[in-house]
């Protein structure tokens, strides 16, 4: 991008920046999401991935004489949708531009762009950062085809070429430089990547190059004008992303620190090392001779469109999240936690309106359920126990049925394998707490009367002399009291 | 029955496709006797690639179909032999756009206009020598040798589409297609003495046409009478939705259907700039005659102007050059074409292949291209160009307020020899003054032969008309063409 | 306007054109003459003019046409690889891409 001049995100203004080594951190991404069509942006090639070499690559992919470019409408829609989602302007009329460069990936020896007008303008993404709401603002968002792959592995002073890549089409979408921290930097791209995903427009599989990342990241003293940054590339997975950047910063310090100015550059972040390292530079990279694309007349969106588009978009996460606080009275990050795709809310939420313990539906997903999904590698939408099973089983916890203990053991139960009809299990396991009050009573006294020091020290204050009677009583009843009973039969007993 | 075949070739197309739906001839006959002709006449250096095998081959289908249709059904082009201007992609001959950089290469697809024309019955004869990826005015710019003028072979037979111009002129073929951006269909048949139109920019599909300036590029007929040319046109146009994203969604006409028309009353524009100095006398005369022949059929001349004619040189040869500069980025040795033998690394095998494919012009146009596409000088020359370019086509618009065409001369002087320009590209830039206003503003353009200049060259008069107004253009062609007989005159020893 | 053979050389690169000395030198005089021809645009106010993408446009807007999501083309690798010049399992070979 050209020479920037520096505005401020007024909607973060008050938040401080964390200074390392003494230096303001300032980092802006530019994110490539492949979009979900199933034809390529400009050819009716298929766009799955893992075909064999150049199977999905047809004339026009391969830029052979004479092919001419052809829009594909589920990528303009896909677009719109995404602008829709940020808040963002949707551009009326936008043009396509090409981007003249020669790589072998690039089969037409230019990519069909956007420039000076994009389909999307402007925006906004809010995330947390820990307990703190963030803002970072969007600049743009542009269609443009993806390049081809270039294999270098399997050939000895040469590379392969495969173009079943080429002309996939991309969403570019650029954030103004507001970005303060790596940590901040990975919670945006992990919401953007939820946005993408959530409202469907790309599969956001990251190992597969459905979203690429890329950090541009420069440093300052605060109050000065802003650093020459460089721009860290192809940042793949958010595990690497924090240490890529971290590294590039460190790197950045160091070198002004000896007094040496920052070139700008394109780096790459070698995950092995953990260093991240300049790419070859490429003379005149610079000069791409952006032109609008004769072969492409300009993009013009009704109205009509984007509202149908509007009309038709489906419950964004920020608005789902701020409706479970709602309704449901959960707090901002609770909300927020289980609006982290669109799978996990519509599970609690049919969870929770299946036994109306939306509090308690919120706890259990939360806890066990995702310790479980992480501990075992599965998505929520793997889940062996499903949303009105764990509905019913919460209800049993709210009716007294069981204790909390005992359901996590009916828990247990149905994650692995052993049938999915709750009461059944209760049934089986003979888990159904002593309600019977008459029962416990004698439990309880029989356990007063064998105990007599821990009474004593209760009453003499020490309230932990409680837990061991607790303890005695719940062995004695097989589990199966209801502890708030006990609590009150003890507390009646024992003044 | 067969016909009297010495007379074959100078049958048009449509005398030739009535004589083959009364079965006076057949296919395969009319084909034998054209191939004969083009390798008789191999000297022209019309055509870049013949196929008996492929040819005869449809020819044959052609015959089976002509023999299964009923009376009065036949297809108006079905048997009938034509040839293509190599820039149009062919399956079944090699597409060289008259360059090294595509020596050999074999297209996966037939261009559409290839495929419309196929689709009527159409028989290829064979590609035909152009200028190297269709830059150039003379065909001498071809990688493959100069075409010769069938009227004096020391001279061009104009460009780019040079071999189909003198195919068409020496009866190796009845038709052919060309493709015009600058002039290319309009200057040859000019240079040539035959009849060549031009559409509206988008009327007929570009999918399948080597591409050179992407907003100018348009293919056309060229043929002998204006007759002939709407009979092709008709079947060349068309909306192509699904390939060319410029094509226009105007659905296809006959253009036929009004070529009797009468044109009296019809007001004819003759653009004050086109008749100045720079216009060779003998030109003049033939073009005054042809003026004075219309105003004897009803017409009407009408002063009018063109203020910007000059700058549409330098718009256009800094609009062209841009576009073809990038449309010719594919040409990279990776994926098809030509590749250098030997290199040191990738970017020396990019500088190599590129250097040893493109001819000295089409560098030049590269170079100046990627020049006014740079950095800090797009705004000077490229969006410039393009402003004065809506300028100049309004310029038109204006005009067409007060007149019905737009009549003048092709070209200011006829037909150069071999080698005078080749040396100063500049000078045959300037030669191209009066096709490149039309070219600029999209508009439908037609050559038709008025007469004879120097050396006994042909003289080709242009007629402009409004967007999508090539009916109007053949009728008044055709008009002439009753009227006369310029567009029959055959040059010795063909 | 006048370029330098630093200009040729540099857009010479940009076009991945191989020119030996005595073409530069050529080109360079050749397309100085011609951007003396070329100068004559700067001169003309094209105040408040917009650009024009498709010459059609001068009557009517044109916009692009858009084509409805469909995977239509198969595969046709032989035949769309059958001038390449360097194929090997598949993958166009090239000399080795150094990042």
């Amino acid at each position: 991008m050209n020479a920037f001049v520096e505005t401020t995100n007024l909607a973060r203004a008050s938040i401080k920046s964390p200074l390392v080594m003494g230096y303001e951190v300032v980092i802006g991404f530019e994110t490539h999401a492949q979009l979900s069509t199933r034809s390529k942006i400009f050819s009716r090639a298929p766009t799955a991935f893992g075909a064999e070499p150049n199977t999905q690559a047809c004339a026009v992919d391969l830029a052979l004489p004479g092919t001419l470019p052809v829009m594909n409408k589920g990528a303009v829609e896909r677009a719109i949708q995404f602008g829709l989602a940020i808040g963002a302007h949707i551009a009326p009329k936008s043009i396509f531009a090409r981007k003249n460069y020669f790589y072998p990936d690039l089969p037409k020896g230019y990519q069909i762009s956007q420039f000076e007008i994009p389909v999307v303008q402007g925006g906004e993404i809010e995330f947390f950062l820990g307990e703190q709401k963030m803002s970072v603002r969007l600049e743009r968002a542009h269609l443009e085809e993806d390049a081809g792959k270039s294999l270098h592995e399997d050939f000895i002073g040469q590379t392969g070429i495969d173009l079943n890549r080429a002309g996939t089409p991309l969403l570019e979408i650029v954030t103004m430089p507001d970005m303060r921290s790596s940590a901040e930097a990975v919670a945006y791209a992990k919401e953007l990547h939820k946005i993408v995903t959530w409202i469907g427009i790309c599969d956001g599989n990251m190992q597969e190059g459905s979203f690429r990342c890329d950090a541009n990241v420069s440093v300052r003293k605060p109050g000065e004008p802003l650093g020459t940054r460089r721009e860290v590339k192809n940042l793949n997975s958010f595990k690497f992303m924090q240490q890529a950047i971290d590294y590039e910063v460190r790197w950045q310090i160091e070198q002004i620190e000896d007094g040496i100015a920052i070139q700008q550059a394109t780096v790459l972040f070698n995950p092995d090392t953990g260093e991240t390292r300049a790419m070859r530079t490429k003379e005149d990279a610079a000069d791409y001779r952006y032109f609008p694309d004769p072969d492409l007349p300009p993009l013009v969106i009704a109205d009509e469109w984007v509202q149908r588009v509007r009309a038709e978009m489906t419950e964004l996460p920020r608005v789902m999240a701020q409706r479970f606080v709602n309704d449901y009275a959960l707090s901002e990050y609770d909300a927020t936690a289980l609006t982290q795709s669109r799978e996990m809310a519509t599970y609690f939420e049919s969870a929770a309106k299946a036994c109306g313990q939306p509090k308690l539906a919120s706890n259990w997903i939360m806890g066990e359920v995702s310790r479980r999904l992480n501990a075992d590698e599965l998505s929520i939408a793997a889940c062996p126990v499903n949303a009105a099973t764990l509905a019913a089983l919460i209800g049993r916890i709210a009716d007294a049925t069981i204790s909390n203990n005992a359901a996590k053991q009916v828990f247990d139960a149905i994650w692995n394998g052993e049938g999915c009809d709750v009461d059944a299990l209760i049934e089986a396991k003979g888990l159904k707490q002593m309600n019977d009050s008459g029962e416990l009573e004698a439990i309880v006294d029989s356990v007063l009367a064998a105990n007599p020091k821990n009474v004593e020290e209760y009453r003499s204050g020490n309230a932990k002399a409680l837990n061991a009677l607790v303890g005695q009583i719940m062995k004695g009843s097989k589990g199966k009291a209801n502890p708030q009973q006990v609590n009150d039969l003890l507390k009646a007993k024992l003044g | 029955m067969t016909h009297n075949n010495t007379e074959l070739h100078d049958l048009t197309v449509a005398q030739l496709a009535a004589n083959l739906r009364d079965r006076k001839v057949s296919a395969v006959e009319a084909a034998t006797h054209f191939l004969a002709r083009a390798k008789k006449h191999a000297t022209l250096g019309a055509f870049l690639a013949l196929d008996e095998d492929v040819t005869l081959a449809q020819a044959r289908a052609a015959d089976v179909t002509l023999a299964a249709s009923p009376a009065g059904q036949t297809p108006s082009l079905l048997g009938v032999p034509l040839a293509h201007k190599d820039i149009f992609v062919t399956k079944d001959f090699v597409t060289t756009a008259g360059s090294k950089m595509l020596t050999g290469y074999r297209s996966p697809f037939d261009a559409t206009v290839v495929a419309k024309l196929a689709h009527e019955g159409v028989v290829t004869l064979g590609k035909l020598n152009c200028d190297e990826f269709a830059m150039g005015s003379a065909n001498e710019n071809s990688a493959f040798g100069p075409v010769q003028n069938p009227w004096n072979i020391t001279r061009t037979p104009g460009g780019s589409s040079g071999g189909s111009a003198a195919a068409v002129a020496a009866r190796l073929a009845p038709a052919a297609t060309g493709t015009d951006t600058g002039g290319s269909i309009r200057q040859p048949a000019s240079f040539c003495g035959i009849t060549g139109i031009k559409p509206t920019y988008g009327r007929a599909s570009r999918y399948g046409m080597v591409a050179f300036a992407s907003s100018l590029d348009q293919a056309g007929p060229m043929a002998r009478t204006a007759e002939d040319c709407a009979l092709l046109l008709s079947a060349m146009c068309g909306p192509d939705a699904d390939r060319d994203s410029t094509s226009l969604d105007i659905p296809a006409e006959d253009f036929s259907v009004s070529l009797n028309a009468p044109i009296e009353g019809l007001r004819i524009g003759i653009p004050a700039e086109f008749f100045g100095e720079g216009l060779a006398p003998d030109v003049r005369a033939a073009v005054d005659a042809a003026l004075a022949e219309y105003q004897k059929l009803g017409a009407k001349l009408v002063p009018i102007v063109l203020p910007r004619t000059e700058l549409s040189i330098p718009v256009y040869y800094v609009i062209a050059p841009a576009e073809a500069s990038s449309n010719l980025s594919r040409f990279d040795g990776v994926k098809f074409g030509h590749r250098a033998d030997q290199y040191t690394d990738l970017i020396d095998m990019y500088k190599k292949t590129r250097a040893e494919g493109f001819g000295d012009e089409v560098k030049r146009r590269i170079m100046i291209g990627a020049y006014v596409l740079s950095h800090g000088y797009y705004d000077a020359y490229y969006l410039q160009a393009q402003k004065i370019r809506r300028m100049i086509a309004d310029d038109f618009q204006q005009a067409f307020k007060v007149c019905d065409v737009i009549a003048g001369p092709v070209a200011p002087t006829v037909a150069w020899k071999l080698g005078d320009k080749s040396e100063d590209p500049l000078a045959s830039y300037l030669a191209d003054i009066f096709t490149l206003p039309g070219s600029l503003a999209g508009l439908p353009g037609m050559s038709i032969p008025v007469g004879f200049g120097a050396g006994h060259m042909p003289v080709g008069m242009q007629l402009i008309g409004n967007y999508s107004q090539e009916a109007k253009l053949l009728n008044v062609a055709h008009r002439f063409q009753q009227a006369t007989d310029w567009h029959a005159a055959k040059p010795e020893g063909f | 306007m006048s370029l330098t053979s630093d200009d040729i050389a540099r857009i010479a690169n940009l076009a991945r054109l191989a020119l030996n000395p005595e073409e530069s030198e050529r080109m360079l005089t050749q397309i100085n003459g011609f951007f003396d021809m070329v100068e004559k645009i700067r001169a003309v106010d094209t105040t408040g003019v917009e650009p024009l993408a498709h010459p059609m446009a001068t009557i009517q807007e044109i916009t692009l046409r858009l084509r409805e999501d469909l995977a239509s083309e198969p595969n046709h690798r032989e035949a769309n690889q059958r001038n390449a010049p360097a194929i090997e399992r598949g993958l166009f070979l090239v000399p080795k891409v150094i990042e």
